[in-house]
């Protein structure tokens, strides 16, 4: 497969402690001022001139932040946050209305572009054409993208295509403006503007994001994306995302994320929500590659993120996938409640933690409704002087009878230096809820990494091939587009972890 | 002259396993050594392939006249060493076809030679295994895993066609492999013989010998060479054991 290959070829290009996402654009932006206040959630909402329930909602989160505590549970250790020594808001200063891409920043698209991720339709429509192992040409799929720059999106691709199937596809400042009651009805109901500290900030703050809704009975054309982009220093990302597949429909949807390489830490605190109606799915990817600081950690992102989706009708079903190479610090659960009887939650994870790096992450699987079912697949990797935790927690309340849970929690360490952890919470409160837990923990093997020296392959080679094998089962589950981008994700994040 | 080995020791875990071998391969040659079990066969294949907490006190390993002692085993693949294990490793969720690919173009740019194409690739894999009798299905399926015990064996000897080296070591081949495989392993390694691949073929069996006929035959015993002679030594061993040799080594 020439995955592999081009895995290895990115390697070789890099050199250790090289960010490949690291460079700044230089555009204009405009910033609220520096701090959070009331005034700072005004301003915010003033910006994207929402109408007064969306302030009024906010008003509430912010209130309630001021009473909340910052959480001190995870495995994870960081300096205390100034709250008040940052910016919440930046926009690229732009013209008020675009009409075409060709009116966003000529370096915004650029910058885009060194991302590689292609927004100009016509590119997308040309496609890039793959080949499988085999020589078979594979089918071309597209994927309409909303690129997010710093607190706003900058274009979204495929908004007409999308408009003629149904789908509603846009920034969330603009669904606040065209479809408010679709927002109103779905917005805080799946992650309530009081769950958590970062939940709470974000629902005060937040500036953009994606809004998806899928119509009864259609299954979205292709594929979803967006891509977020932390440019400005010193400011923290809050974006919310929102999908709601109504009954039958299917939408696949993908997010990616980068940072500029800065000495001080950014946060980043996001709230993604998702809802199936009856016999609906969403399937949700995630390649997280956020700055995760120098060698000796010093910078990169804090990514504190809370992620739920709520399985509310009979039968549906949503599958979580990610992989997360990048941040100083990753504190998230992507978690499914299970409510519609029959439904169904995946979460199939890959967490790659190098240098300094740390990792709590997680998912919850909550079983409220009769036969409901759910499949844990996490494959943790640790290397340098990073710290690896997975934490789980599977519930089956009363009225779940027939739950049923599969988890498999693989950790490989890669060094002497670095740690892995799991910690699974199981609760069962009734008997007829079958639990099944595997966990392993390994040393990435010297006989393997010798059989492949022996043929030929650089410690690096041989380390990106087993390491691709190690997580195999949860790669096949991205799209085929980005699991070829995971795959060289995965082996760039373990340079310099290897001879 | 390929491949000369002089008065090698080698300890591991402070163990003395190899004591002064001494052993020259021609090119062309196929050499085949015969010894007893721990007489350190495995280990002196290990230490021809490069691998690590092998501690080499003295002597040393030519390679047309010059030292691999300081080679990383891939460096030594590229020159053209490949060892067919005597217990294959598994590489779990890494198919068969990328490993055989990855090796291959690792050791051409190692060598500074073009990637092979991904049609031209197929078609070397394919006419290669079918010849071997691997099915496309082994093909896909994860390095060894869940692989027989002769399918494993198998496996090595359909890397060792792939990749081409010109030093061989086929480190008990032939234990695992039922009569028909025998056959056709041993077919594919005589394929593979010509003046330009010196082979290093280590049994316990003359059965194999039979099929893959040396031009030499030693006899290590207790980390060093004791004996040499043409094939008809297999068969003397076969009879007589090794008693009168493992004695002399003490
Ligand atoms: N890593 C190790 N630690 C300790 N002893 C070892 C190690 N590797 C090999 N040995 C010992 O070295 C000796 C030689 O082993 P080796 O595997 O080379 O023998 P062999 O000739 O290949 O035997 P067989 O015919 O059974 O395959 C044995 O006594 C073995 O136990
Ligand atoms: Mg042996």
């Amino acid at each position: 497969m020439p995955a592999v290959q081009e895995t290895v070829d990115r390697v070789r290009q890099i050199d250790v402690d090289q960010y490949k996402y690291g460079f700044v654009t230089d555009v204009e932006s405009e910033k609220a001022p520096i701090g959070l206040s009331e005034d700072t959630v005004r301003y915010i909402s003033a910006k994207k001139n929402e109408p007064a329930w969306m302030l009024e909602w906010r008003l509430e989160a912010f209130k309630r932040w001021l009473t909340m505590r910052e959480p001190t549970w995870a495995r994870v250790d960081y300096p205390k946050i100034d709250y008040q020594n940052a910016y919440y808001y930046s926009a690229p200063k732009k013209k008020p209305e675009l009409s075409s891409l060709d009116e966003v920043d000529p370096q915004i698209l650029e910058t885009y572009k060194k991302l590689g991720i292609p927004l100009r339709e016509q590119e997308m429509l040309a496609g890039v054409v793959r080949k499988d192992a085999d020589g078979n040409v594979l089918a071309e799929r597209r994927v309409a993208v909303d690129a997010v720059f710093d607190s706003v999106s900058v274009a979204t691709t495929f908004k007409e295509e999308l408009k003629r199937a149904g789908v509603i596809f846009m920034p969330m400042s603009e669904a606040i403006q065209q479809h408010p009651e679709l927002v109103r009805k779905y917005l805080g109901s799946v992650v309530p503007t009081t769950d958590n500290f970062f939940a709470t900030l974000n629902s005060a703050v937040f500036s953009d994001g994606s809004f998806v809704y899928v119509p009864p009975g259609v299954r979205c054309p292709m594929e979803l994306s967006t891509y977020f982009r932390i440019n400005e220093a010193n400011t923290g990302q809050f974006e919310r995302t929102l999908i709601i597949a109504d009954k039958g429909a299917y939408v696949s949807y993908l997010e990616g994320c980068t940072a500029p390489m800065r000495d001080e830490n950014q946060l980043h605190a996001a709230v993604v929500e998702l809802v199936t109606h009856d016999d609906a799915e969403i399937k949700y990817s995630t390649v997280q590659n956020w700055y995760p600081g120098d060698a000796d950690g010093k910078g990169g992102i804090f990514n504190f993120v809370t992620k739920r989706g709520d399985c509310r009708g009979k039968n549906s079903k949503i599958s979580w996938t990610q992989v997360e190479t990048g941040s100083a610090i990753t504190w998230k659960y992507p978690s499914c409640i299970l409510r519609g009887d029959g439904s169904r939650g995946e979460f199939y994870s890959i967490a790659i933690s190098n240098g300094m790096q740390q990792v709590d992450s997680g998912t919850k699987m909550i079983h409220l409704g009769k036969n409901t079912t759910s499949r844990i697949i996490s494959k943790g990797i640790s290397a340098g002087k990073s710290n690896n935790t997975y934490r789980g927690l599977v519930t089956a309340h009363r009225k779940a009878t027939g739950a049923r849970n599969f988890t498999n929690c693989d950790s490989l360490l890669i060094g002497d230096q670095c740690g892995a952890h799991t910690v699974p919470y199981i609760e069962a409160k009734n008997s007829s809820a079958v639990f099944e837990h595997e966990a392993s923990t390994s040393k990435i093997s010297e006989d393997m990494l010798f059989y492949c020296r022996s043929r030929g392959m650089s410690a690096e080679e041989a380390t990106a091939l087993v390491v691709n094998g190690f997580v195999k089962d949860v790669l096949q589950q991205l799209p085929m587009e980005f699991a070829v981008e995971a795959q060289n994700l995965i082996s760039i994040s373990l340079e310099g972890s290897v001879g | 002259m390929l491949l000369e080995i002089k008065n090698l020791h080698v300890e591991v875990a402070d163990k003395k396993i190899l004591n002064g071998l001494n052993l020259t391969i021609e090119k062309g040659q196929v050499a085949a050594i015969m010894g007893p079990n721990g007489s350190g066969k495995s280990t002196f294949s290990y230490v021809l392939a490069g691998k690590d907490a092998y501690n080499i006190t003295e002597g040393d390993i030519l390679l047309d006249g010059e030292s691999i002692l300081e080679l990383a085993p891939d460096e030594r693949a590229a020159k053209g060493i490949f060892l067919a294990f005597q217990y294959p490793v598994e590489v779990p969720g890494v198919a068969t076809m990328t490993f055989l690919r990855t090796a291959l173009n690792a050791q051409r740019k190692l060598r500074g030679e073009g990637e092979y194409s991904t049609p031209d690739f197929i078609k070397l894999v394919r006419e290669t295994s079918a010849k071997l009798g691997v099915s496309q299905e082994h093909l896909r399926r994860a390095v060894n895993v869940g692989f027989s015990g002769g399918e494993k064996k198998r496996n090595e000897i359909l890397q060792m066609a792939i990749l081409q080296p010109r030093l061989a070591i086929l480190d008990e081949t032939d234990s695992g492999l039922d009569i028909d495989a025998l056959k056709i392993v041993s077919e594919g390694v005589n394929r593979l013989r010509s003046p330009e691949r010196s082979m290093i073929v280590i049994t316990h069996y003359q059965r194999l010998l039979n099929y893959i006929v040396p031009d030499v035959v030693h006899v290590m015993s207790k980390g060093r060479v004791v004996k040499s002679g043409g094939k008809e030594l297999a068969l003397e061993l076969e009879a007589k054991g090794y008693a009168q040799y493992t004695d002399e080594a003490a």
